[in-house]
């Protein structure tokens, strides 16, 4: 029973996302969509790893989704047309991106660390922009397609067969949120617990606060990044708004819509912001009102958010 | 003020015919969910055209008209039988201006999970060309309404998409003549710095030389620019016979406006290549100025059966059509036509049909016979060379001047310089 | 050539000072009540919009007096229904919500405006330059200059010498202490975020004279007025006006020197800032209440 009390939302959380393909048509769903979900979800637990858990706000971490996006893309289109190889240097451009913009920004706090974070996205999304003979400018980077996985023993088409291309993004999603929980159960996460707590205290305890920051934004952004990968994947597509800091707030606004200190929250916000809006837009011209109305109506009756009103502990 | 109530009322019509063909689609997943099998009894479903653009941000008065305009093409359709004597329903989906994403995933939305058999869309021509890609992906007959960018029918052309406005080369080389003679020499162009701006202005520069015109300057600037003074300061110290502005959409209102502010109208000739109501019913009176070109105007006194399309189109939103209204018409049209004419809706047949097909006077609305080129699936239309009135004389939305049709047949590139290669299946 | 600098310079105060004034509404706003306001451009195009349709009856001027007047009321009730519930939450609340409302105002003023662009007319004489030398100096221009600068200078004399203005400064600073000494904050509040909506109310009015006037006018307009704020450091109301006037200058220099790069030039210029001085140039230490 203990097992099931600790377990419980995990355990529901994914069967329900593996049996996605099956019960989602009937709600009026369809493949892609779920895929995109699970996509910006991975996103948005990125932003929410350094936002519910470190106590960091970045606004910009479409930057890093850009820069996955882009490196797989243009690896694919320039260089090797292979799925993991883009994915690698996807990830690695993104991760790499963070670690000298971390480097560099890490002292700032609050406000300041996420405005500085957005200048960064907007420089990139600029670069995109003007820099059109490689990036294809504001047409986006088109003329390339993702390639069917080759395991050796057997072939999977993520290409030509959406569901598994489905089930190939919730195991990039499965690996991530377990690394992911499993940091924030080490030690490492503990002390990065304590920051958000409590900076100054953890400042006196000895903890390098700074490093520690640096470390989680990397992290952090490394996981966005490959949510960028896997967006571009999905559309086989990328365009400079994948850097745009309208991006970086809708992921925020993902993780405070779902309760941005509980470990599934930042998944329920996705879910319910791109179903809410892939139906309202179908049901009505005027569904930004609608989409407004409810994001208010969230935040005068959801003070913590829609997982936050359950009551639980943050379980990390 | 006065143009609310039809917008509402546009927004009305579209939003129940959704709403009816989701109860519609309700329907038909629960009869799924008791036997999957009996589907195959599909005669008398409606024909599915899925029609995705932006009904949200900075395109939306041009994709609403758009909508119109396929809206009166697929009530006129039905009224004759529908195609191949199903009637036909729209679905119509927002693509937001902006978000390219959305535009795709709408797209795949439309064609897997709605089962349209065409799709049409989109007016930003970055939605169209990735629309165009995920069409070919899922072999579907796909036109775009109103996106301008050259690589649609050019190096990004499919066999399965369509266009029916023009290209930047064809507007450059359609206006270059009579820019250069009636106004002088000396252009200056400023241009949005994007996929489209280049096209025309590259479709210009080009054209321009070969009538005998110089470029003396040129300036992109970023789209969505809120000041052009420094574009302008540049601009004039050129000192060019013609201010050739490119700029679409909010950014050509704000451009136009603030050049007439610096009285640049009064020292040099202001023009530009496509023009569109929805802009210059924008503009305050003292900025409806300038030599322009329209795709389409809806005032044609001896064309036949002009005056009963605008009578239609007046009747739903008691305004004019614009371009953008015929565009859509044009759109939905050139579907039924093919598709009766092919009498299969197998997309190969009806690609096939649609190449070197001509529009019937009914639906091409414009002097000459515009076909689907076959070669880049490029529509040929004649295009409209004028200049804006501040006031309609004898109607309050005839602001333009016609003074020169242009058959674009004429003055087309040819499919080599497109560097379109059309990519049918084996 | 240092003539085209000259008219950049000039051109860049006069763009900054555009900024400065929509950076300030948002400015008093987020010091006094920590709350990120991403409906201000949706309040700037409701002046706008409103301000077109009261011109065919009181004329132009007495739209400019009136419309941010109606919009900044507004802001009164939706401060009073919606922002109060924010306070002493963390600020990323605001941020969903303002969001919210930012979306119900585009949709909202498409509905009733329409989606496509109204024709704004301003009177004949500001809409055209003062010399042929200096023909971007628009009368427009210059007026609205005239204008931003009564607007600052009648803000820094209401927190300077009104009551009202004291205690907002003083809130401030240490918002407790002003609740202990008796001042009903709410009603500070409330009073605040009104005048924060004018500042976007007015801007709006003027932003329409320049710009063509669509629900989303005020979409270009929000990402550079939050630079200008840190730019110029949170908690300075000078600051803000600085940060303003400072971004307008250099993107206008950039688009001399190196064109391709004056959108991107404001966020280069923040990331600088923040990397040397990580509180903004007069700013606190960045700790939202």
């Amino acid at each position: 029973m203990t097992f099931l009390k600790n377990y419980g939302v995990t355990l529901l959380v994914w069967v329900v996302l593996l049996a996605v393909p099956f019960w989602f048509p009937y709600v009026g769903g369809y493949t892609g969509l779920g895929t995109r979900t699970i996509v910006m979800a991975l996103a948005a637990m990125s932003v929410n790893f350094l936002l519910g858990f470190t106590g960091v706000l970045s606004f910009g971490h479409a930057a890093y989704l850009g820069l996955g996006a882009y490196g797989a893309g243009m690896t694919i289109k320039y260089l090797l047309p292979s799925t993991p190889l883009g994915l690698l240097i996807g990830v690695l451009a993104g991760t790499l991106g963070a670690m000298a913009i971390g480097a560099m920004i890490v002292r700032l706090r609050g406000v300041y660390f996420a405005m500085v974070t957005i200048a960064f996205g907007q420089v990139f999304y600029f670069i995109a922009f003007r820099w059109s003979s490689v990036t294809g400018g504001d047409d986006g980077l088109t003329g390339w397609k993702r390639v069917p996985l080759d395991l050796g023993f057997t072939r999977i088409d993520i290409l030509g067969n959406d569901v598994a291309f489905y089930y190939f993004c919730l195991v990039c999603l499965a690996a991530s949120a377990g690394i992911m929980a499993l940091l924030l159960r080490s030690p490492f996460g503990r002390t990065l617990l304590a920051i958000r707590e409590n900076e100054r205290r953890a400042r006196f305890l000895g903890i390098s606060v700074d490093q520690h920051i640096w470390l989680s934004f990397v992290i952090s952004a490394a996981f966005a990044s490959l949510a960028g990968v896997l967006y571009a994947y999905l559309d086989n597509f990328v365009d400079p708004r994948a850097f745009h800091w309208q991006q970086s707030g809708e992921f925020v606004i993902m993780v405070v819509l779902g309760g941005m200190r509980s470990f599934w929250g930042p998944l329920i916000g996705a879910a319910i912001f791109e179903v809410l809006q892939d139906k309202l837009s179908s049901f009505t011209d005027n569904w930004m009102s609608l989409l407004g109305l409810f994001f208010v109506l969230v935040v005068v009756f959801f003070p913590r958010g829609v997982l936050g009103a359950f009551g639980r502990k943050p379980t990390p | 003020m006065g143009s609310h109530s039809k917008t509402s009322g546009m927004a009305k019509t579209s939003g129940m015919g959704r709403r009816t063909l989701l109860k519609a689609g309700a329907a038909v997943g629960a009869i799924q969910f008791a036997s999957p099998f009996i589907i195959s009894a599909r005669g008398d479903e409606p024909i599915k055209i899925g029609v995705d653009n932006p009904l949200t941000g900075i395109y939306t008065a041009l994709g609403k008209n758009e909508n119109t305009g396929m809206e009166l093409a697929a009530s006129q359709i039905n009224a004759k039988g529908g195609i191949l004597g199903r009637e036909i329903k729209l679905v119509v989906e927002d693509s937001t201006s902006d978000k390219t994403d959305v535009a795709v995933q709408k797209a795949r939305k439309l064609i897997q999970s709605d089962n349209v058999n065409f799709l049409i869309g989109n007016v930003n021509s970055s939605h169209a060309i990735a629309i165009a890609q995920v069409a070919a992906e899922l072999k579907t007959v796909h036109i775009v309404p109103g996106g301008h960018a050259d690589a649609v029918t050019g190096s990004s052309c499919h066999w399965t998409t369509f266009r029916i406005c023009n290209t930047g080369a064809m507007q450059g080389n359609a206006m270059a003549g009579p820019l250069v003679k009636a106004l002088g020499k000396k252009i200056y162009i400023i241009a949005q710095d994007y996929a489209f701006g280049h096209a025309l202005h590259d479709g210009l520069a080009k054209a321009a030389a070969k009538a005998g015109g110089t470029i003396v300057g040129e300036e992109f600037f970023p789209l969505g620019t809120t000041d052009y003074s420094a574009v302008l300061i540049k601009a004039r110290a050129a000192n060019p016979d013609i201010l050739v502005d490119l700029a679409a959409g909010d950014d050509g209102i704000n451009s136009i406006k603030q050049a007439v502010q610096f009285g640049l109208d009064k020292q040099l000739h202001i023009a530009g290549m496509q023009q569109e109501l929805e802009v210059i019913e924008g503009l305050p009176l003292e900025a409806r100025i300038g030599t322009w070109m329209f795709e389409w105007y809806w005032k044609q006194p001896n064309v036949p059966h002009v005056a009963e399309f605008v009578a239609a189109i007046r009747k739903v939103t008691n305004k004019v059509p614009t371009a953008r209204t015929w565009f859509g018409y044009a759109s939905v049209w050139s579907l039924a036509l093919a598709a009766n004419q092919a009498k299969t809706l197998d997309a190969v047949k009806v690609a096939h049909t649609l190449e070197g097909m001509k529009l019937p006077p009914e639906v091409a609305l414009m002097p000459g016979a515009p076909f689907f080129r076959a070669e880049d699936h490029q529509l040929v239309p004649s295009v409209f060379v004028g200049h804006e009135q501040a006031k309609g004389i004898d109607d309050p939305e005839d602001l333009f001047v016609v003074d020169q049709v242009v058959n674009v047949a004429d003055v087309m590139p040819t499919p080599a310089e497109t560097g379109c290669k059309l990519d049918f299946p084996a | 050539m240092t003539q085209v600098i000259l008219f950049n310079l000039l051109n860049g105060l006069i763009v900054g000072a555009f900024y400065a004034l929509m950076a300030l509404g948002l400015s008093l706003i987020l010091n006094l009540s920590g709350v990120i306001n991403f409906a201000h451009g949706g309040f700037l195009a409701l002046g706008a919009y409103l301000a077109y349709s009261l011109m065919p009856t009181i004329g132009f001027w007495g739209a400019l007096l009136l419309a941010p007047i109606l919009t900044a009321f507004l802001g009164l009730a939706v401060e009073r229904l919606l922002i109060r519930r924010l306070y002493g939450r963390d600020p990323l609340y605001s941020l969903l919500l303002t969001f919210g409302l930012a979306f119900i105002f585009q949709d909202g003023l498409r509905y009733v405006w329409g989606a496509q662009s109204v024709p704004y007319q301003i009177p004949g004489w500001l809409a055209s330059p003062l010399s042929m030398d200096y023909f971007f100096l628009t009368g427009y221009r210059v007026f609205m200059m005239i204008v931003v600068a009564l607007a600052v200078a009648g803000l820094f004399l209401v927190l300077g010498y009104t009551r009202l203005g004291m205690r907002i400064r003083a809130g401030t600073l240490d918002l407790d202490t002003v609740s202990v000494l008796g001042v009903n904050v709410r009603v500070l509040r409330n009073l605040n975020f009104g005048l924060g909506i004018y500042l976007a109310g007015l801007a709006g009015v003027l932003a329409a004279g320049m710009l063509g006037l669509s629900p989303t006018i005020g979409d270009q307009l929000i990402m550079p007025s939050f630079v200008a704020i840190i730019v110029g450091g949170l908690g300075s109301l000078p600051g803000t006006l600085v940060g303003g006037l400072l971004i307008g200058v250099a993107a206008g220099m950039t688009t001399v020197f190196f064109p391709t790069a004056t959108e991107a030039v404001i966020y280069v210029m923040m990331a600088l800032v923040l990397i040397v001085k990580p509180s903004g140039l007069f700013g606190d230490e960045g700790r939202l209440r």
